[in-house]
């Protein structure tokens, strides 16, 4: 029996607009709202409703088929901000029952590396978000500072956890537990699981509940990065072969995670490379043979049990060949932006300004951090997926001419309490 | 393989760094086992900055320079050129009358080396090269007596040097022969590729785009590269080439001014001369900031990499630049280095700041940040540095004889 598991990320960072050193202290407008709005629109039109459309009409025509996706909250307030027929058809997705929702950080960002409390938080909101969106996960949260291993553990049980650009560590894995989820997801890279296959399901080191899937990094990347590579000896990958290597996995393993981003449809492969009419016939060419099936993350965990432990002392990512942080911190810039944002947690949170705290938020979105990597750079390459600068250092710019605007609205915001202070003392 | 080479340098004249460019090439063949004679005029033979005696003194063999005797350098120093320059401004044209007549010279005389050169057998060369306007009636000529086919070398265009004002249809015409003539097009950058397409109506299978570059050895040694730069609070931003139109020192100016409002602690220093010198001068003043923008005049040889390497930016504004050698410099000096988009330069060098020459704001914006973000100018230093350094006239070079021999071997299609 091989259980397919599907999990989609579906995430759109707000990007901030070409900021100048000039209008530090003068504008606290930082979005590009334009941009935002036509690349959703534009993948919306492309990927996300053509894409939920097909996913229905499966659902409906295979009632073995499942799927899950991993929504960031950054996305979804957009979505009802911009494009409410996109999170309509994902509502539509819900109510079949087979559709499950994953939780992340809310703004998509690297709070588990800089910040445990802020991380916590963020998590929470977004648990919050998708409940009220997707009547899951009945629990209410509140904000609170640091006291979080109490009041995180009665986040809501069933539900499966992942982090932002599948992060992942021994560490993620222990705080998931204590929050009270039953499984995290990882990539399923080669120095991680040696010589261990991912169609297992493990458990983290020194974990007593939780579960761990790995990505099979091989299958996913054959339809999210070589599905229209004409140079690549399969090409073009049918659904047919692809049921085939799915169904190789019986006997050497249970599940084949097929982890990858959602724009993958439509998007990053064209609708004229086929990749739609691929994902039409896929469910079909898998269930073709009679011992393969789909599952969410949360079926496979209450049906698996782990294999056996696996460690991973250091953060593994699913980003670019190394599968590390490099593409978010590997040069100073990204370190110093990094060090910068989060210093100012602190302040941030008692200046008492919701909009100042959200701006701040905002501004903690890995893909900030990714447009900045140097990496590659002059070879012309990848980052530049829905990327708005030409430049990492145009990125870097923008990003550090809006952070000192922020800084000078907490130094604001700070005098204004000190004031207040002052005049209460001196009215006695 | 032997070629016949072409070349020029007179330093009002070098716009594209066509000297630097021949000198490079000159270099670069020569080490990849191409045997030249380069006729040049006989002013840049005795005294050019890349002429003759540099050749001679960085042992460059299989070089053969071939000056051609001229009635104008008897009485005109480069220097005095540029005052007699300056003196026609405000007619016409750009060139004085007896350059034009200079270039007639050099083409007759052209036609008389080709023939000696090639020798009775018809081995002397296999090829002719000529690099910019002024050699193309020499290119053209030595083609007609010889036989051989000719390339020629786009460092600038009539359309860049004149910033597309007024172009010169004199020069204007024998660019446009000599391309029509060449077996061959070299454009050092795709970005002049393109022009040579839209205002010459070059088909595009005849172009090939040889970036210029820069050897490590090009950097004469002034002690070592972490020194120079000012350690106090005030920031040092250059801007080195010739004060004219097509290089855009005024969008530099009016971007000092707004530079100047977010951070008064930078310096300008302008090293250069040219025809825009008074003008720019008096901007300055009038904007009011005369104090903070300082005129270094014109800069030679080592004078150049300690004014690039005490800077902490350089920018290069220009309004059109074909390749633009000069930020390759500054990066081997280790100073970062802003450019305009309208450069073929950029298309090497990514690891650095772009601009619209129009664009004051972000033109500023982007000095300023490259001061006021350290962490940003040490990356941009590293990265461009490795970049560049990965660079050589040799490699360029063989891009040439890649075109050398599609041309010998009457494949002028498919590149």
């Amino acid at each position: 029996m091989v259980s397919v598991c599907f999990y989609f990320q579906v995430h759109q960072p707000v990007r901030l607009r070409p900021y100048t050193v000039f209008e530090i202290g003068k504008s606290n407008s930082y979005f590009d709202e334009q941009k935002n709005r036509e690349i959703l629109d534009r993948v919306a039109k492309k990927c996300y409703l053509p894409a939920n459309a097909i996913m229905l009409e499966l659902l409906d025509k295979h009632p073995e088929f499942r799927v899950s996706y991993s929504i960031s909250g950054v996305a979804l307030e957009q979505f009802m901000r911009h494009e409410p027929k996109v999170l309509d058809s994902f509502k539509e997705l819900a109510r079949t029952g087979r559709v499950e929702f994953l939780d992340e950080t809310y703004h998509h960002s690297l709070s588990f590396v800089y910040s445990k409390p802020e991380f916590i938080e963020q998590v929470r909101l977004h648990n919050r978000l998708i409940r009220n969106l997707f009547g899951k996960s009945p629990q209410v949260f509140r904000n609170t500072e640091l006291i979080y291993s109490n009041e995180v553990a009665a986040i809501a049980e069933k539900k499966v956890f992942r982090n932002t650009e599948l992060i992942y560590s021994n560490e993620v894995a222990a705080i998931a537990e204590k929050m009270g989820y039953k499984g995290v997801l990882a990539e399923g890279a080669d120095h991680v699981l040696e010589w261990r296959s991912p169609n297992f399901v493990y458990k983290p080191k020194g974990a007593r509940k939780i579960s761990l899937l790995f990505k099979n990094y091989r299958l996913s990347d054959d339809v999210a990065f070589r599905f229209s590579e004409r140079s690549w000896s399969e090409w073009p990958l049918t659904a047919e072969k692809f049921g085939n290597w799915i169904s190789k996995a019986n006997g050497n393993g249970n599940i084949v995670n097929l982890f990858m981003d959602y724009e993958t449809f439509g998007e990053h492969q064209w609708p004229e490379t086929g990749i739609f009419n691929f994902l039409k016939k896929l469910p079909e060419e898998i269930l073709k043979h009679p011992d393969n099936g789909f599952a969410t993350p949360s079926d496979i965990i209450r049906t698996h049990k782990p294999v056996a432990e696996v460690d991973v002392p250091r953060l593994v990512s699913w980003a670019d060949v190394e599968r590390d942080l490099s593409a978010w911190t590997g040069n100073s810039m990204q370190q110093s932006a990094l060090q910068q944002i989060y210093s100012m947690e602190t302040a941030v949170k008692s200046c008492g300004d919701a909009k100042l705290i959200e701006d701040w938020r905002m501004m903690q979105s890995s893909d900030h951090y990714y447009y900045m990597c140097t990496k590659w750079f002059a070879d012309g390459d990848v980052h530049k997926y829905f990327n708005p600068y030409d430049s990492p250092y145009d990125g870097f710019i923008s990003f550090m001419n809006i952070l000192n605007d922020i800084r000078e609205r907490l130094k604001k915001a700070g005098e204004e309490k000190a004031m207040k202070a002052a005049l209460n003392a001196a009215i006695g | 393989m032997k070629v016949l080479m072409f070349g020029w340098e007179f330093p009002p004249m070098n716009t594209g760094g066509l000297g630097t460019a021949c000198y490079g090439l000159t270099k670069g063949l020569s080490q990849n086992g191409v045997s030249i004679t380069l006729v040049l005029p006989q002013a840049a033979a005795d005294t050019g900055r890349f002429g003759f005696l540099k050749i001679r003194n960085a042992n460059i063999s299989n070089v053969k320079v071939k000056p051609v005797k001229s009635a104008m350098v008897a009485y005109m120093s480069p220097s005095d050129y540029e005052q007699y320059m300056l003196k026609m401004k405000g007619r016409k044209s750009i060139y004085g009358q007896n350059l034009f007549e200079e270039v007639e010279r050099f083409a007759r005389q052209a036609a008389i080396i080709a023939k000696e050169e090639l020798g009775e057998k018809g081995e002397g060369f296999d090829i002719i090269h000529a690099h910019d306007w002024m050699t193309y009636k020499a290119g053209m000529a030595a083609k007609r007596v010889s036989g051989k086919p000719l390339v020629v070398h786009v460092h600038a265009t009539e359309f860049d040097r004149t910033g597309g004002l007024g172009a010169n249809e004199y020069v204007y015409g024998i660019e446009k022969e000599g391309m029509e003539k060449a077996d061959a097009v070299i454009a050092v950058s795709g970005y002049t590729r393109q022009k040579i397409m839209e205002n010459y109506g070059i088909p595009e299978s005849k172009i090939r785009v040889v970036h210029n570059a820069i050897d490590k050895d090009d950097i004469p040694w002034i002690g070592s590269l972490d020194h120079g730069k000012s350690s106090g609070s005030t920031k040092t931003v250059l801007y080195l080439g010739r004060i004219t139109l097509q290089k855009g020192p005024d969008y530099f100016v009016a971007a000092a001014k707004k530079a100047l409002e977010a951070d008064p602690n930078i310096r300008f220093i302008i090293a250069g001369s040219g025809d825009m010198e008074p003008r720019i001068i008096e901007k300055a003043a009038e904007l009011g900031i005369g104090h903070n923008v300082l005129f270094a005049g014109f800069l030679r040889d080592e004078e150049i990499h300690k004014a690039y390497r005490m800077a902490d930016l350089y920018v290069m504004p220009s309004v059109s630049e074909p390749f633009g050698i000069t930020p390759l410099e500054a990066v081997m000096n280790q100073t970062p280095v802003i450019i305009s988009k309208q450069s073929g330069v950029k298309e090497v060098l990514k690891h650095c700041l772009q601009v619209d020459f129009w664009d004051i704001d972000q033109m500023a914006n982007k000095m300023v940040a490259a001061l006021k973000y350290g962490e940003m100018h040490s990356e941009l230093q590293r990265n461009s540095y490795e970049e560049v350094s990965k660079l050589s006239w040799s490699k360029s070079a063989q891009g040439c004889i890649e075109v050398y021999s599609n041309v010998i071997g009457g494949m002028r299609t498919g590149w």
